[in-house]
């Protein structure tokens, strides 16, 4: 009876806050959030790839930023260099960086914690250099502008209503997909390589080809947040891919929650927050603040923030509905 | 390549090559003790360089005073960094422990570049700006206060490790931390002085390169990740070995500039570091895990 209720009664924040998202870009609801929205919903999608990098596989990357970059440069320079159709560009940005990540991730998987961290770290930073450097591609350090919007037919996301539709269907699949992924066979088995390595390998899991795998999967999100986000704001510049962005994407997993798909919303939503409303007008005090975030919560709360509160709230409610049942 | 030219680059590539040695060496002694890869460790070389252009500038102290300062308060920020972030973090695993210290490096870069400034700064030259001539080349005189020092300060570090009490309490440490606690040496302790120690050697790292290539707030993690390769070059084992793999590095790199064919360009330089630094990952990667399952 109990189970019964609990399975009905979960969907009810799911659709509560469903009904709050569509509601947020109208006149008379939040619409002077539909570009920060935008935003959080573009960075959601790389922090679930980053969730379930690290808080499944207990690896990480230092580094995802240059697979957002990655997304976003290849779609630029195929939309607008040579005029191929963005959706198409997307698409082919998608499978060039989940392609690269795959066979990177096969070289480095070898490798496990610290020395993997820095190997990703290195790889980030050599994108970044790329990225300025190859300035007959990408522009150099100014970057690209001028790139063109998403269609279909003669319908144009043009404005940030119809972009805040297009980047949060995106980002509700991508999360629903996430979800099954975990839930499924691939879920156990990357839960299995977080516990025990050799355990895993014993009972039949190749964990160097789901870790590949699944870094494959965090760069395809990447690279289609990249697209979005190149989509949403016509221009480029290698500014947004930097060791700090990669930083900043790993503040949003660990805020998020190292092991929770829906995390990432949070994780996202309040890193953006920060950045661009609240720390905003006290300078550039974001990097502090999130520098405190991060070892603040690695030493009280290693499994994320908000597994943490989601943890404290059920203790809390399961507190509430003993007292309700003693006489 | 003229004979002047080759003594030039290769002076120059040992010149930064000791600044990336003097990294690693941070590297390697907190790796030895505690397991932990600081990756704030470039972040004190970035303390050294400014503190000690804001106490000659702002602070008006003279040159050997606040060079002195700069180096402790560095040291300082190693230990308080160890006390604050890493010891409350008991039994955190690799991945907890690499965000830490991430947490610490933008944190560090953060406030100096709010607290201090966010220009390049260059302190004064500790003796005169006059180039040297030698074999040919020319030699800014503050490059061989750099070689000079990362040589004086492995020595120091090398003596203090062998004939020293504390010294041989941190080799124990390194080498077993629980029978060393039995005969009496605290490893939390040992951590402390690691901190302190690669924080102190980072800081003068900072401190001789300012005046010689100027740095800013942001320089830390490209250091960092300098001498990171200069340690796993030399296979975080000896703090001599690291000293090696960063004048190797420092020397490949001014080379490779020095060719400017194809892509080794002035532009990619720090490419090239990074790209040793994969190179040496997958190639020792079976030996480094065997060393972390192990280790």
């Amino acid at each position: 009876m109990l189970a019964r209720l609990k399975s009905k009664w979960i969907y009810l924040p799911i659709a509560a806050l469903l009904a709050f998202l569509i509601l947020i870009p109208f006149e008379w609801f939040f619409a002077q959030y539909t570009t920060l929205m935008i935003f959080i919903g573009i960075y959601t999608i790389v922090t679930v790839g980053l969730c379930l990098l690290m808080g499944y596989t207990g690896q990480v990357s230092l580094g995802q930023a240059a697979f957002f970059g990655m997304g976003a440069y290849v779609s630029a320079i195929l939309s607008k260099t040579y005029g191929l159709n963005p959706w198409l560009a997307m698409f082919v940005a998608a499978i060039m960086t989940g392609a690269f990540a795959y066979i990177i991730g096969y070289l480095i998987f070898r490798l496990k914690g610290n020395y993997l961290a820095m190997a990703t770290l290195g790889l980030g930073l050599i994108m970044w250099i790329l990225f300025r450097q190859l300035s007959q591609f990408t522009g150099g350090p100014d970057g690209m502008s001028g790139i063109p919007y998403l269609s279909i037919g003669g319908f144009v996301f043009d404005t940030s209503f119809r972009r805040y539709f297009l980047v949060w269907a995106f980002c509700l699949a991508v999360l629903l997909i996430s979800q099954n992924i975990v839930r499924a066979r691939t879920g156990r088995a990357l839960r299995a390589i977080h516990g025990s390595e050799a355990a895993a390998e014993s009972i039949g899991i190749n964990v160097g080809r789901f870790k590949a795998k699944i870094l494959a999967l965090s760069a395809v999100y990447a690279s289609l947040a990249g697209s979005l986000l190149v989509y949403n704001m016509t221009i480029v510049n290698p500014q947004a891919f930097d060791f700090l962005a990669s930083v900043k994407l790993v503040v949003m997993a660990v805020i998020g929650g190292l092991a929770s798909v829906w995390g990432a919303i949070f994780g996202a939503g309040t890193t953006r927050i920060l950045s661009d409303e609240v720390l905003l007008r006290f300078g550039e005090w974001d990097v502090i603040v999130y520098g405190l975030i991060l070892v603040l919560v690695m030493i009280f709360m290693p499994e994320g923030l908000f597994v943490k509160l989601k943890e404290v709230f059920q203790r809390l409610r399961f507190r509430y509905r003993q007292r309700g049942v003693a006489p | 390549m003229s004979s002047a030219q080759f003594v030039q680059y290769l002076i120059s590539g040992i010149t930064s090559g000791s600044v990336y040695a003097l990294v690693g060496l941070g590297f390697t002694i907190i790796y030895a003790v505690t397991k932990i890869i600081n990756f704030a460790q470039g972040e004190f070389v970035m303390l050294g360089g400014l503190l000690s252009f804001t106490l000659i500038h702002s602070a008006g102290l003279p040159l050997v005073p606040a060079l002195i300062i700069s180096v402790l308060i560095a040291a300082a920020i190693g230990a308080i960094m160890y006390l604050l972030a890493i010891r409350p973090a008991k039994n955190a695993s690799v991945v907890s422990l690499i965000i830490i210290t991430i947490g610490v490096a933008i944190f560090t870069r953060g406030i100096v570049g709010q607290m201090l400034t966010k220009d390049f700064v260059r302190p004064p030259s500790f003796s005169g700006e006059e180039s040297i001539s030698f074999l040919g080349a020319y030699i800014d005189p503050q490059a061989v206060w750099v070689i000079g020092t990362m040589v004086v300060v492995t020595i120091i570090l090398h003596l203090f490790l062998n004939y020293t009490m504390v010294g041989k309490a941190l080799k124990a440490c390194a080498i077993n931390p629980v029978a060393s606690s039995m005969v009496g040496v605290n490893p939390k302790i040992m951590a402390l002085i690691a901190f302190v120690l690669a924080a102190a050697i980072g800081g003068i790292g900072g401190v001789v390169l300012a005046p010689l290539t100027p740095i800013s707030y942001n320089a830390g993690v490209m250091l960092g990740l300098k001498g990171f390769v200069a340690a796993a070059i030399g296979g975080f084992g000896s703090p001599v070995a690291a000293v090696f793999g960063g004048l190797l590095l420092g020397v490949v790199e001014s080379f490779a500039v020095a060719a400017n064919w194809g892509p080794f360009t002035s532009a990619y330089k720090d490419a090239i570091a990074l790209v040793v630094l994969l190179l040496i990952l997958l190639i020792r990667s079976g030996k480094l895990a065997e060393e972390e399952r192990t280790g």
